[in-house]
């Protein structure tokens, strides 16, 4: 499936490993459960890791990791399933993870602004899916009344920027 | 009250066309019924039996003049000429037309109004005591704190899509008038031995299938770390709440199988990690911003004296009927708030026409500053009211016919809209309202029986709060045929607490009966002027079961 990345649709370069599958060169993604199972051997493996949480794993399993992996991807079973945002916002803001964030599963264009306020950075989207209608939906609600993990001036810090101002 | 400034005018406005577009999709099958359902529900609007319903915020039901007038316009252009006033201080239009619902969102936008967040799993429009502000008890005043919430859970990226749906309830004064404690948060303003104000925090009250009375999980918040601490008891409930079962879903389950202990120590966790990540310390400048909009309108510096309303009160016993239901305390001399009842003798609660909302409009111009405030038992307040103006202002709501004499009384009853309306419910309530109604019409009576609060729901889902009333009914359905369960001395205020079931439920036609039955017993037990609640809680359930079940 491709990605919509830095305004963009590219192709996904990594390759998901089922856990019974024979590991491979080049950049894979795995499970949390193979990666606790397989922790040691994985660790000297020289290839860029991935990992997907699924809605009830928790970025506390992992936290003590994260210079392992370059991709975490965060796993929405159902788009109503919202867990994945707390997990996001944890990974940015708690855990100071840097790469890259993707959301995986049912993602859809209405929940993309959402997605990337909390700090998902990748969307694993649907062939055929038109950019242009992505790229609208985070533009379309321009104010932010809250902090989030994407660090966009609230409004609140935009009046009290224009109270001292002038 | 409240204005928007550039901020809050440009998100409504983009969230319509935001939701147009969704609707237009909708429209031409790019998105089906199932994608479609959380988006409109997120905008209030419901598939009902027979329509779409579409519910508008009335944020901690705080309305001018001017939007009731486009509210009576919205009832008039897309409705059939009424709407319904909820029991979360917002309003309910039953037939709207799903392609006309962007046009009337945006001239709900146009007088700062919109429809978000009144539905779906996220954060709810806030509710608060409608007395805020005016109440003479009060010691702070919840709406600056309610609006700072409005914006706060307004479109939260990381809570639009809990497990269920979340509800936060506010009230400043010591008399709980928002039910906070039957909330998913209820936050009451108290001081500190500093005599600073901040928050007690309580969570996990809500009614529903599983009634339950919150807990305080913090004994006094500093008001600076209100909204980081509303997240940290959000983000616990996003990532603990139960997902696998809809009824276990809301946080008071969280907290009942957690433990209000672990649960609070959670909390306190994620409040201290988010309070070095990401501080959302409220700024004295913007708390001063939001609290310059309520400031006290230019009241005329009256006395006590006030000599027209004390010839009106002795000399015309309808005008004192009514004042004695409707008028409460006003912490300005001189002043009054009139609760105007939406409960006219065999009327459907919380209705009110196009017409009568025009004239609650005009009398808040004339007489009360242009405010108008919702309640959470379905009425009307005008809160800033001369007392010298309260004969005319009775006047012109008799001339309205809203100048029933029964707020707090038997007749003043809370309905849900009942299977006449709602898909969910097992049994009708509105019919049962009504009848209720009737038999109890006479005001003498009625003002005799004094404070009664009955609340009726058509389901377990409780909108019609009958856990909390001091009589709670509860349409259920047996083997097909609607039945109703009684519960006594259930209280929604800071004495909150959850009715008992009296015993099997009465069949439709036997509920009425059985409400005189209840309130006979009352009268025959009553002592020294008791209120119902008081008598009840003096007497117990047995004097009622009794009597109710005796010629069984």
């Amino acid at each position: 499936m491709p990605l919509v990345k830095d305004d963009a649709l590219v192709a996904d370069t990594w390759t998901r490993l089922d856990d019974d599958a024979a590991m491979i060169d080049g950049p894979v993604v795995i499970s949390l459960e193979r990666w606790l199972n397989e922790r040691d051997v994985l660790s000297s493996r020289n290839g860029p890791l991935g990992i997907v949480l699924t809605s009830h794993e928790t970025p506390e399993q992992i936290s003590d990791d994260l210079g392992r992996f370059s991709l975490i991807c965060l796993e929405f079973p159902r788009f109503t399933d919202g867990r994945a945002y707390s997990h996001a916002r944890k990974l940015r803001e708690r855990f100071g993870y840097t790469g890259e964030l993707r959301a995986v599963g049912n993602v859809l264009r209405d929940q993309f602004l959402f997605m990337q306020r909390c700090g998902f950075d990748a969307f694993e989207v649907a062939d055929g899916t038109a950019l242009e209608d992505w790229l609208r939906a985070t533009t379309e609600i321009s104010v932010a009344y809250q902090s989030a993990a994407d660090r966009r001036a609230t409004a609140m810090a935009q009046r009290q920027d224009s109270c001292t101002a002038s | 009250m409240y204005r928007y400034d550039e901020f809050d005018h440009t998100l409504v406005a983009e969230r319509v066309t935001q939701f147009r577009d969704q609707v237009r999709r909708r429209v031409a099958g790019e998105l089906t019924e199932d994608e479609f359902k959380p988006l409109r529900l997120m905008n209030g609007l419901y598939l009902q039996l027979h329509a779409y319903m579409l519910r508008v915020a009335v944020p901690y039901g705080v309305l001018s003049a001017h939007q009731m007038r486009r509210l009576a316009h919205v009832a008039r252009v897309y409705d059939k000429g009424y709407g319904h006033f909820t029991t979360r201080q917002n309003i309910q239009y039953n037939w709207p037309k799903l392609e006309e619902v962007p046009d009337l969102l945006e001239e709900l936008a146009e007088v700062e109004m919109h429809a978000i967040q009144t539905s779906g799993n996220c954060i709810r429009n806030v509710t608060a005591d409608q007395f805020a502000g005016v109440a003479a008890d009060e010691i702070d005043d919840p709406r600056v704190y309610a609006e700072i919430i409005r914006q706060w859970s307004t479109l939260h990226p990381e809570f639009s899509f809990l497990p269920r749906k979340f509800k936060i309830a506010i009230t400043g004064a010591p008399n709980d008038r928002a039910a906070v404690k039957v909330h998913d948060i209820g936050l009451r303003m108290i001081r500190n031995e500093a005599d600073e104000p901040g928050f007690e925090v309580i969570v996990g009250g809500g009614q529903g299938r599983t009634p339950m009375i919150g807990h305080v999980v913090r004994g006094f918040l500093p008001v600076p770390d209100l909204l980081t601490y509303l997240d940290s008891v959000l983000r616990v409930y996003n990532q603990l709440g139960r997902r696998d079962n809809l009824y276990k879903a809301r946080i008071k389950i969280l907290v009942h199988e957690t433990g209000v202990d672990e649960f609070t120590r959670l909390v306190e966790e994620e409040f201290a990690a988010m309070t070095r990540e990401t501080p959302q310390v409220l700024p004295g400048g913007e708390l001063a911003r939001i609290r310059a909009y309520f400031q006290p309108p230019a009241y005329r510096d009256l006395g006590k004296a006030a000599p027209t309303l004390d010839l009106a009160l002795a000399t015309d016993s309808a005008f004192a009927q009514w004042h004695a239901a409707s008028v409460s305390a006003h912490k300005q001399t001189g002043y009054a708030i009139v609760t105007i009842s939406l409960k006219p003798i065999g009327g459907i609660p919380g209705d009110a026409s196009a017409a009568e909302m025009e004239a609650v409009a005009d009398l808040a111009e004339t007489f009360s500053f242009s405010e108008i405030r919702v309640t959470h038992e379905q009425n009307l307040v005008l809160p800033d009211v001369a007392k010298e103006d309260l004969y005319a202002v009775w006047q012109g709501l008799k001339e309205a016919g809203l100048a029933t004499p029964n707020v707090g009384l038997v007749t003043d009853i809370i309905a849900c809209p009942g299977l006449d309306y709602c898909n969910l419910a097992n049994a009708r309530s509105i019919p049962i309202a009504q009848e209720i109604s009737e038999r109890f019409a006479d005001l003498d009576r009625q003002h005799d029986i004094g404070e009664l609060k009955v609340k009726i729901s058509g389901c377990i889902n409780a909108c019609g709060h009958h856990h909390v009333g001091h009589i709670g009914i509860l349409g259920v359905d047996k083997k097909g045929v609607e039945h109703y369960q009684i519960t006594l001395g259930g209280d929604a205020t800071e004495t909150a607490a959850l009715g008992d079931i009296v015993g099997p439920a009465f069949s439709g036609d036997k509920v009425t009966d059985a409400v005189d039955t209840v309130v006979a017993v009352y009268l025959d037990q009553r002592q020294d002027g008791e209120r119902f609640l008081e008598t009840y809680r003096r007497v117990g359930l047995a004097p009622f079961k009794e009597k109710l079940y005796a010629a069984r």
